[in-house]
């Protein structure tokens, strides 16, 4: 017996992936989700074998509820027209289905997973897909981050800088230290250009929080800013941080 | 633009005109009378030189006038006050200044002054009827070009709109609930259909120009709420308040559509738990008030700069409808993000 998780925000598309699993006898749901809350609480809980996931939801979409989970188990999409999600999926789907989908599609979508399941054993590649440059729009201006059992949702604008730290991000906002389980090219390409440079190897600065830059030693400067930090500036980072910032 | 490289134009040929005008005339004064040069050069420019400035007070008094039979009489009233102004004061200038002691040349100017009085009053009335007929052209053709532009923007807009109404997102994951209540409640997947045909028939049809009651288009948005509300039924809740006094009033169609649109969007993707979506119409002064409220999360969500939330489609057409930035509004008020849009109604 294998159990299984439904996270869609809409009922009805809920529903009919239910009524579809009937078939299924060694698949049993034992959760349904309204959005990504509930589905982070109900995979910690219940350990599912497969989920069905929607994209778009309320606050956080899939692919961040995913973000949240040290081990996500085998996840196939359930979403309506995508472009973004598309490409992703092209790239590194374990499988997708697209809104409205048939009976047929749906069973060889989990048949798929079970031959996968049953010789391996193992997990798909969701994480691969996770990782991809493909972020939904609504990604570029806010950050998910879990903290104990809180699920924080940071807007980019309150980001002060990022510090790497292992495998981790620190990332300060005016008020607070929070870690992600990301790396600092991740957020040096996902965080918009204009408003955040990588000044160092381990930090990236919000520009708009940069009250002084001064000469350290030869090459290298510091910078200071608004909350009283003093991030170093190397080399390279000090001739982007110009060009950004138009000198 | 235009009209200034028109107007630099007018004032070349006028100036061309004009000393041709004084040269001829020095000329017929000198063969005919038999005056010196100099006096007949004053005479001609002085006289020229009058009727040029009354010629331009003509040219910018004509600006303000449209052109009507009630302008023809302005203009007739203006022209003759003009000329006569100039006769007088070209005679007094004339006598007073030049060449007294020249008796040929003061006996002419006595003898003429009627006769000159009813030139200038010709030269004048003809450069007020040019001026009226052309600031009539250029009225027409800024009018033109406006009308051109609304035209091919209101088009732009009905196919922004469609597509915008066409979402994909929305379509198919209606489609997607269809399909899903066919299996369960056949019936309820009937009406859908039937609920989401009209909707799409209703904005395929719709001309973008067309002035539509508020009655029509609530009843328009009312299908997408339905059809929202059986995606979201669980969550959505709305509002629809009007007062008796908008009875009858018009607004551009599908114009509200857009705006619902992002408010259920916000509404439903920036929170969780129940929404309510509330639509308010009034009727103030002579406008039609329409606020559509949706809650939001302004802990994690800040609209962008001005109107924000995807809206400037909507104040573009109402500027283009209206030439007024200022119908459409937002507001934040704690939770709550309000969209207020006024609507002028023909007088």
């Amino acid at each position: 017996m294998m159990n299984v998780i439904l996270i869609d925000d809409e009922p009805l598309a809920r529903s009919i992936v239910a009524e579809y699993l009937r078939d299924f006898a060694e698949l049993t749901v034992v959760q349904e989700c309204n959005d990504g809350f509930e589905g982070v609480k109900a995979i910690a809980q219940h350990k599912p074998d497969l989920i069905f996931l929607d994209i778009q939801m309320p606050k956080i979409n899939g692919f961040e509820m995913l973000e949240l989970i040290e081990q996500p188990p085998a996840v196939i999409f359930t979403t309506a027209f995508d472009e973004y999600a598309i490409k992703a999926f092209e790239a590194h789907a374990i499988d997708y289905l697209l809104k409205p989908f048939s009976k047929d599609r749906f069973a060889k979508a989990v048949q798929k997973w079970l031959a996968n399941h049953q010789t391996s054993g193992a997990k798909p590649a969701t994480n691969a897909l996770i990782n991809e440059e493909v972020r939904q729009p609504e990604e570029r201006n806010r950050i998910v981050v879990k903290e104990g059992s809180n699920i924080r949702i940071i807007p980019v604008h309150e980001i002060v800088y990022l510090e790497a730290y292992d495998d981790y991000v620190k990332i300060f906002t005016a008020k607070e230290m929070l870690l992600k389980k990301k790396t600092m090219s991740f957020y040096e390409q996902s965080l918009d250009t204009d408003q955040f440079v990588r000044v160092h190897r381990s930090y990236i600065l919000a520009v708009s929080q940069i009250t002084r830059i001064e000469p350290l030693e030869k090459d290298t400067h510091l910078a200071l800013l608004k909350n009283g930090a003093k991030i170093p500036l190397s080399k390279t980072g000090y001739v982007k941080l110009k060009t950004v910032l138009g000198l | 633009m235009q009209l200034n490289v028109s107007a630099k134009r007018i004032f070349m040929v006028g100036s061309a005109w004009w000393i041709l005008l004084v040269l001829f005339e020095t000329y017929a004064l000198r063969t005919t009378f038999g005056f010196e040069w100099q006096v007949a050069l004053a005479d001609a420019a002085n006289f020229n030189l009058l009727v040029a400035t009354a010629g331009y007070i003509m040219f910018n008094s004509m600006k303000f006038y449209q052109a009507s039979p009630k302008t023809m009489i302005y203009l007739l009233i203006w022209s003759i006050a003009l000329a006569s102004l100039c006769a007088v004061l070209h005679r007094y200038l004339m006598a007073s200044y030049f060449f007294h002691d020249n008796v040929p040349y003061q006996e002419y100017l006595a003898g003429s002054h009627v006769i000159r009085g009813l030139f200038a009053w010709l030269m004048i009335g003809l450069i007020g009827m040019q001026s009226s007929i052309w600031f009539y052209l250029q009225e027409q053709r800024a009018s033109e070009k406006r009308e051109q532009e609304t035209l091919k923007f209101s088009r732009e807009a009905e196919l922004a709109t469609l597509r915008q109404q066409l979402q994909p997102h929305f379509l198919f994951n209606s489609l997607n609930s269809i399909s899903a209540l066919a299996g369960s409640k056949p019936e309820q997947a009937r009406l859908m259909i039937q609920q989401l045909s009209d909707f799409l028939r209703g904005t395929i049809k719709k001309d973008d120009q067309q002035f539509v009651t508020l009655d029509e288009e609530l009843k328009h948005l009312q299908l997408y709420l339905e059809i929202e509300k059986v995606r979201f039924g669980h969550r959505l809740k709305t509002e629809i308040v009007r007062d008796e006094e908008t009875a009858g009033l018009t607004l551009p169609s599908l114009l509200l559509q857009p705006v619902v649109e992002n408010a259920i969007k916000f509404g439903l993707y920036d929170t969780v738990g129940e929404i309510v979506i509330r639509i308010d119409a009034k009727a103030a002064d002579k406008q039609l008030m329409i606020t559509v409220e949706n809650p939001f999360d302004p802990e994690t969500s800040r609209p962008r700069q001005g109107t924000g939330f995807g809206l400037n489609s909507v104040q573009r057409r109402l500027y283009l409808l209206y030439a007024r930035q200022d119908l459409l509004s937002t507001k934040m008020t704690g939770p709550l993000f309000q969209t207020e849009i006024k609507i002028p109604q023909p007088a």
